[in-house]
Formats: structure tokens, sequence, C-alpha cells
């Protein structure tokens, strides 16, 4: 006799203008199961667990909790069922102190004493370490993932769903919350864990349903799985990994950057502290680190968006452009893609033509004497559509209308064919499906293979890991001594990457306090 | 000598700052929730106009202020489905709304220029209202009293209640407070419609008090004022009373001028004060971009759920 699941989804299906997200989804939870839903970038995960929580309801199919069919109109009654979720993009209020979120998750008014006292009790049963008077701006991503678990927590949940917890998470980060799921796990509560990383997957779950196209496509055991073949059910094909031939770093020193310093932009920057690297050309170096701790920064620098004082801090080629615009370092073949793709990478009103002139009208010729020539640009757009297999109907669609992934596929495409002797590029596959980032991996590959100098900025140490021939990990600004890709062990850049951040809890002053 | 000179001032100062004050608070708790309601003074002139009519057809002066309120809040309301539902621009809508108001308020009124009415008074016995000394605290009107209970109200409200709370936390981060599961639409519309509510009130404050005798626009722009008062406070309860009273003074130094005649600078001068310091202090503000006082992060944009 088998145990009444916790939740079970019946043929579930929720259609939106134009697609059909979820098509007659089944699945089922068992209680104290950590379960994992698997699929790739618009595979229907989203919509999916909404629909668990109450922000959308399914057009047909039947949600059974504990055995029962339930209606959940809003976030509210799934949490009087006994529903939490802890959000990818956190639901959090920078303004506000630790407090003030947690109250905002409950549904019935809580004096701040009590409060207080009934989060420090469910931090210390499960090892969570979090100060409830901090404000949320001055907290790491780490931390602020803490107060979405601790708030889901407070209301003694049945289910949680994580919604890709660890994108943003130092390793060590990830253990403590692996070591959080499975104590939660052990205690009887079920665990819905989303996510596209496969090793996870097969560390922490005993169950996996597997989504493609907004349809169930398998349920396994990620224990008896590799990340490989689970890899091949999330995207249907075979996972073509990206090949790095045999290479030789031999090249001339492309990118030269001499203890670059910057005051902080703004209130919520981080100062860059005297960051110095060289990269040869045929070379691929990987920035590791965790986010807000002056990747952003350090993009901006290179590329030219800030000026530093010296113009010899950065050199490209020999020449000195530390005190160059962004033209004028493209022109020396200093190209850069930075991580925002849609609103700094590219206009989302601009059509893709239009967006390969603004990058690309120097380097390749669209602009004499101030007039555009929009043919060559067309023709230059509809190339790298062609070479970079961006999924659209041409040069004329808006940036605005393309998926993520098909839209960085496009921004990348963009500089790199421009043969950049120099290409810095931050978060290269950022939420981008497994497919298309297999497919920016290779054209990376190929273009340090030219000679070029490439530069990888990422929070994935995988990707990183990956690809790169030398790492260096970026810390408050700082940048650590680079290291060969070979000799250095996840755990080392763990803890160069500030470890479990906030560990200390009340010590505002702490050394990774200002981190955020 | 003095100090009745001292007490006639205060009384003045007192009574002109009372509308801007009042339509402040109620801007404040609209741009709480991430609305900007330019329409202030629109909504003002909705109010003065129908406390004025009220007042004059019934007689009854509170049947009056709540005309008022009701007008108010309906001008806001129309606002709100024009921003919240249908999602035109805030900005636009609200300027929208002020030329609305005030085209509205000056054909309703065209019967009733050069028409007086008794002024509302204070609601205290006449040997404390009308005391030489004692009037500075008991001898104001009703609208007095209440802008300052509303306003130490709505601070308390803000800061220390659930409510307030959820409704930072919409004018802070819609989407979030959307995942969790707060009605964004529905609240936004609830603090519009007081914004309106309190503004009409603070329109039927100039037509049954400050000027009893109708004239077309009698708000002069006070409700640009009361904008630029929630800025310069900070969007805080607490400094919007004192702002509210530092540009009473202002305002208070034109009167003077104008009747005494010896004042160094032209009327004229002082009038324009308020309206000069309001924009150095909001450039001077913005140039800052302090800490304290920052606006709500949503402040003007519309909501737009991603499902």
């Amino acid at each position: 006799m088998s145990v009444t699941p916790r939740l079970e989804l019946i043929d579930v299906s929720k259609r939106f203008p134009g697609v059909l997200a979820n098509d007659r989804v089944s699945l089922s939870v068992k209680p104290g199961e950590i379960h994992a839903l698997l699929g790739e970038n618009g595979a229907g995960k989203s919509t999916l667990v909404k629909m668990i929580y109450g922000i959308q309801s399914p057009d047909s199919g039947s949600i059974l909790w504990e055995g029962q069919e339930v209606r959940i109109p809003h976030p509210r009654a799934a949490r009087r069922l006994g529903v939490g979720m802890v959000f990818q993009h956190f639901s959090l209020f920078e303004a506000m102190d630790v407090l003030e979120n947690i109250a905002l998750g409950l549904d019935s008014a809580v004096s701040r004493k009590q409060l207080d006292a009934e989060i420090r009790l469910v931090m210390e049963k499960y090892g969570l370490k979090l100060d409830p008077r901090r404000q949320i701006s001055t907290l790491s991503v780490g931390e602020r993932q803490r107060i979405e678990i601790v708030r889901a927590l407070l209301l003694n949940p049945r289910l949680l769903i994580m919604d890709e917890p660890t994108s943003v998470l130092t390793p060590q980060e990830v253990e403590d919350l692996f070591k959080t799921l499975r104590r939660l796990a052990s205690e009887g509560c079920s665990i819905l864990y989303i996510s596209h990383k496969l090793h996870e997957i097969v560390e922490l779950c005993e169950r996996a349903t597997i989504l493609r196209g907004g349809k169930v496509v398998a349920t396994c055991d990620p224990r008896k799985e590799t990340a490989r073949s689970m890899g091949e059910m999330m995207i249907g094909s075979d996972l073509r990994e990206p090949a790095r031939g045999q290479v030789s770093v031999e090249g001339p020193v492309r990118l030269s950057v001499n203890r670059l310093s910057l005051p902080k932009p703004d209130d919520f920057g981080v100062a860059l502290d005297e960051i110095s690297f060289q990269v040869k050309g045929g070379e691929i170096f990987g920035i590791a680190g965790v986010a807000g701790n002056g990747q952003n920064e350090l993009l901006e620098a290179l590329c030219g968006e800030h000026l530093s004082d010296e113009a010899d801090t950065i050199q490209v080629d020999g020449s000195s452009v530390g005190r160059s615009g962004p033209s004028d370092r493209r022109k020396l073949g200093l190209c850069s893609v930075p991580e925002e793709r849609n609103g700094h990478a590219a206009i989302g009103a601009f059509s893709l033509s239009d967006n390969a002139i603004l990058t690309a009208r120097s380097r390749m010729g669209f602009e004499t004497k101030g007039f555009i020539n929009k043919t060559g640009a067309d023709g230059f757009a509809a190339n790298v559509i062609k070479t970079f297999a961006v999924k659209t109907l041409g040069p004329a669609s808006l940036a605005g209308s393309l998926s993520g992934g098909n839209l960085q596929k496009f921004v990348m495409g963009r500089e790199i064919m421009q043969a950049p002797g120099v290409l810095v590029v931050s978060q290269p596959t950022w939420g981008v499906d497994a497919g298309s980032a297999a497919f920016i991996h290779q054209a990376l590959i190929d273009l340090a293979a030219q000679g070029s100098a490439v530069v990888v900025i990422s929070q994935d140490l995988d990707e990183l890991l990956r690809l790169c021939d030398r790492l260096s990990v970026i810390n408050l600004g700082k940048l650590s001594s680079p290291r060969p890709v070979g000799e250095v062990s996840v755990q080392e850049l763990g803890l160069l990457m500030g470890g479990s951040h906030g560990t200390p809890t009340v010590d505002a002053g702490g050394p990774h306090a200002a981190s955020a | 000598m003095t100090i009745t000179f001292l007490i006639d001032a205060l009384v003045t100062i007192i009574g002109i700052t009372t509308p801007i004050l009042l339509a402040a608070s109620g801007e404040l708790v609209v741009e709480k929730s991430g609305v900007i309601n330019l329409g202030v003074e629109g909504m003002m002139l909705v109010g003065t106009i129908a406390g004025f009519a009220v007042t004059f057809e019934t007689g009854n002066p509170w049947l009056g202020i709540l005309v008022a309120t009701l007008a108010g809040a309906a001008a806001a309301t129309i606002f709100a489905v024009l921003v919240l539902s249908l999602g035109a621009n805030q900005v636009a809508t609200g300027l929208a709304l002020t030329i609305f108001g005030i085209g509205l308020s000056s054909l309703i009124g065209s019967n009733y220029v050069g028409i007086a009415i008794d002024p509302l008074e204070s609601p205290f016995p006449d040997v404390l209202a009308t005391d030489s000394f004692w009037r500075v605290i008991f001898g104001h009107s009703p609208f007095v009293y209440f802008a300052i209970i509303l306003v130490l109200a709505i601070g308390w409200f803000i800061n220390k209640t659930r409510a307030g709370l959820v409704l930072r936390a919409i004018g802070e981060n819609d989407l979030s407070a959307h995942s969790i599961g707060y009605p964004v639409i529905a609240i936004r519309y609830a603090a519009v419609a007081f914004g309106g509510a309190i503004a009409g009130i603070a329109g039927a404050d100039f037509s049954m008090v400050i000027s009893p005798l109708w004239a077309e626009q009698m708000t002069a722009g006070r409700g640009w004022i009361a904008l630029a008062l929630v800025v310069f406070a900070g969007w805080r309860a607490g400094r919007l009373l004192a702002g509210a009273y530092f540009f009473g003074v202002l305002m208070a130094l034109e009167l003077y001028a104008k009747a005494s005649g010896h004042a160094i600078f032209p009327s004229q001068f002082w009038a324009a004060m308020p309206y000069l310091i309001a924009v150095i202090v909001l450039a001077l503000i913005s140039s800052r971009d302090g800490k304290d006082g920052k606006a709500p992060a949503c402040l003007g944009k519309p909501f737009i759920p991603n499902g």
C-alpha cells in the first residue's frame, strides 16, 4: 500500500497567448521527498510552480493535496495548505529590514518582538545565520536567500518549493543549503527543487520530473542517472559538450590590466582595488565571484564606460586605453558583452540590425561621414543570425521580441563576428538554455583559437572550469592571483569567493558586511 | 502690541499652512503606494467648488465638507482607472487631472462668482476662540486640528501598522508584493482615492475658511507646493508637518508685505518665494540623492505583473 502523495498534479494545462506553457503535466511528490523539477528555460517549470503556489491558476487538470482535490486561487491559500516558496528572483524589499520582510510574508500580524524570537528559533534549528535587524540592501545574496527560506519555514510548510536556489551561491553556501534541505526532508517536509544544474540534482534529489516544451518527457531516479543522461532527456537530443582542442597559450599579451583602481560608482557599487592581470592571445581567462563583488564595475572599466585616471592601467595590444571611451577601444579591438542583455547590451525597442550598428559601426564600416550604411548593417545582422542560429524572423525584428537565449546568442555573435582582438564577456550563459549555452561556449573557444584574448566574468564555476585556461576570483573589488584551471579545487575557489557569506551573524562589521 | 502681532502672525501662518499640509498628507499616502498623482491642484479645486456650492445651497458646512471629500475621491478615482487599470502614463494623466479640475471648478463656479458664505469657525467656545491670547491655540477652523491629527495618524499608520507596512512594500517592490500575494492594484486604488479625498478636504478649507468668497482657481498653485512638500519631507510624515509650516511662514511673508507696504521687496517677490524655495530645495535634494528620504522605489512606474 503506497503512501498518499503530499502533492499530486493530474493533467494540468496552462495556455498563454501563443504558447501552451504546460501541456497535461502530471507529477506527484511524496511526504519527505526531495523531488527535482528539471527542464530548460521556457520548458514550463516556473509556470507549473506558480500554479501550485496560487500565483496563476490552471486552465484544466486538477491539483490534489494529500489526496484531496484543491483549488489554489491565491498565494495565501497555498500558504494555508502548507506550501512555502523560495523565489528565484527574491521577493524582498530593499529599503526594509529583515524583520519587516519576513513579516510581509506572514498572513497575520505578529509583534516585532515575538517575530524576532520566532525567527531566532527557526534559525537555530536549521543552522541558518542572519541578523533580523539588518537592512536588506546591506546583505549578500546568500543572506537574502536565507531570509526567503526563514520566511517560508516560519509557516511550518509541508511542501517547500525552491526555484533555482543555487544559481547565486558560493559552493560552501550550496553545501549549507543542502544540509538545511536534507534536514527539512528528514522531518517530513516535501521539497520541490527546480534547477537545471544537473550534478546538484544527482546529489540531492530522490526523484526527478523532466519537462520539455511544457510536457513531462521523463521521470527518473537521479541517483541512478548521470548528469549527462538527464541533460539529454532535458534537451531531447545528444548534449554536445563544447570541445576545447589542445591549446598552446604562447601568443603575445593582448590585454594587460595594471593596478586598476576605481572608486565606487554609487552607494550600492563596489570599488575596484588595484586589479592586475594579463591575457595572452589564444587564452581564455576566467573571473569567478559571487554577484556584487565588483564584476559589473570591472566590466564597465574594461569596456570604457568608466574611465580610469591613468591611460596605462589598461593596455590593448600595447596601446594604453585607460582614458579612451568605448568606441575608441572597439576600434583598437577591445569588444565586450555586459551581463544585462536587454537594456545594456542591446536596446529592446531597436531592430537587430540597428543594434548591430550600435557596436559594430566602426569596425565593420557601417558609418561614413556621419551617415549609416543600412544595407551593410542588415547584411551583417543577417550573417550573425545565420552563423549563431538565432531564432528570429530576420534583421528587422525587435531585439526585445527575442527570447533571452536567442538575444544572448545575437549579442555574442555581434561582437565575435567583428573579430575582436580582446573580448570581455560577463555572464555569457546566464538564463540561457543548455543548447544555446553549449553553442556560446564553443564560439568563445573558437574565437580564442583564432588568436584573440577572451575574458569571461561569470558566477557559474562549472562554466569557468570547463572553458578557461586560467582563473581568478573577484571578492570585494579585489582580484586573487590567477591560477591555471587544472591546479585549483572548487573548495579553494569557494573560500576565495568569500566562503559562507555572512557567517558572523550579529557582528555587523564582519569581513563581508560590505559585500552587498 | 508685539505680542498681538505675533499671535496674528501665528494664526495666519497656521491657517494658510493647513490646506497644503492636508493635500501633502494625502499625497504622501499615494506616493508611498508607488503612484505619483500630479493632479493634486485639480482635486483641490474640485473640492473648493463642491464644498462652496453645497454649503451655499444647503447652509450646512458639514455636508459641504462631506461632498468635497467625495468629489476629491471621485476625481482621484478617474485618475486611478486611467493609470492603474488602463496603464496610462502617471505624469501626463496627473497633469490632465489638474487641467480638468481647473475647468470643472470654473464651470460649476461660474454661477457663484462674487457670492460669499459664512466661514467655518473654531469648534471651541467663543471664550477661548476669541481670547486675545488663547486664540493662538483654540481660534482655528476645524480643518486645522483635523490636518494635524491626520498627519500624525498617517505617520503612525505608515510606520507602526501592518497595513502601513504592506502599503510601503507595494511602493517599494510591487512585483515582490504581488508574488507574495498582496493585491497591488486594489491597494493602490485605495491609496489614490484616499489622497483625492484629503485633497478635496484641503480644497474645501480654501473656499470655506481661507477665502469664503468664490473666485476661480483660488488654490493658486498650492497643490504644486503640496507635491513639492512631499519630496521636501523625504516621504516622512514628521518632516512633512515641519516642512508645511516652513512654507507657511514664507507664504505669510507675502501677506505681510502686501498689507504693510513697507517690505524691502515688492510683495510679488514674497509671493514667488515659496515656489522658488520649492524649486531650489527639490534641485538640492535630487542632486544630493540622500540616503534619508529616498523615494519609494516603484514611484511612478506602472505595475506589470510578470505572470
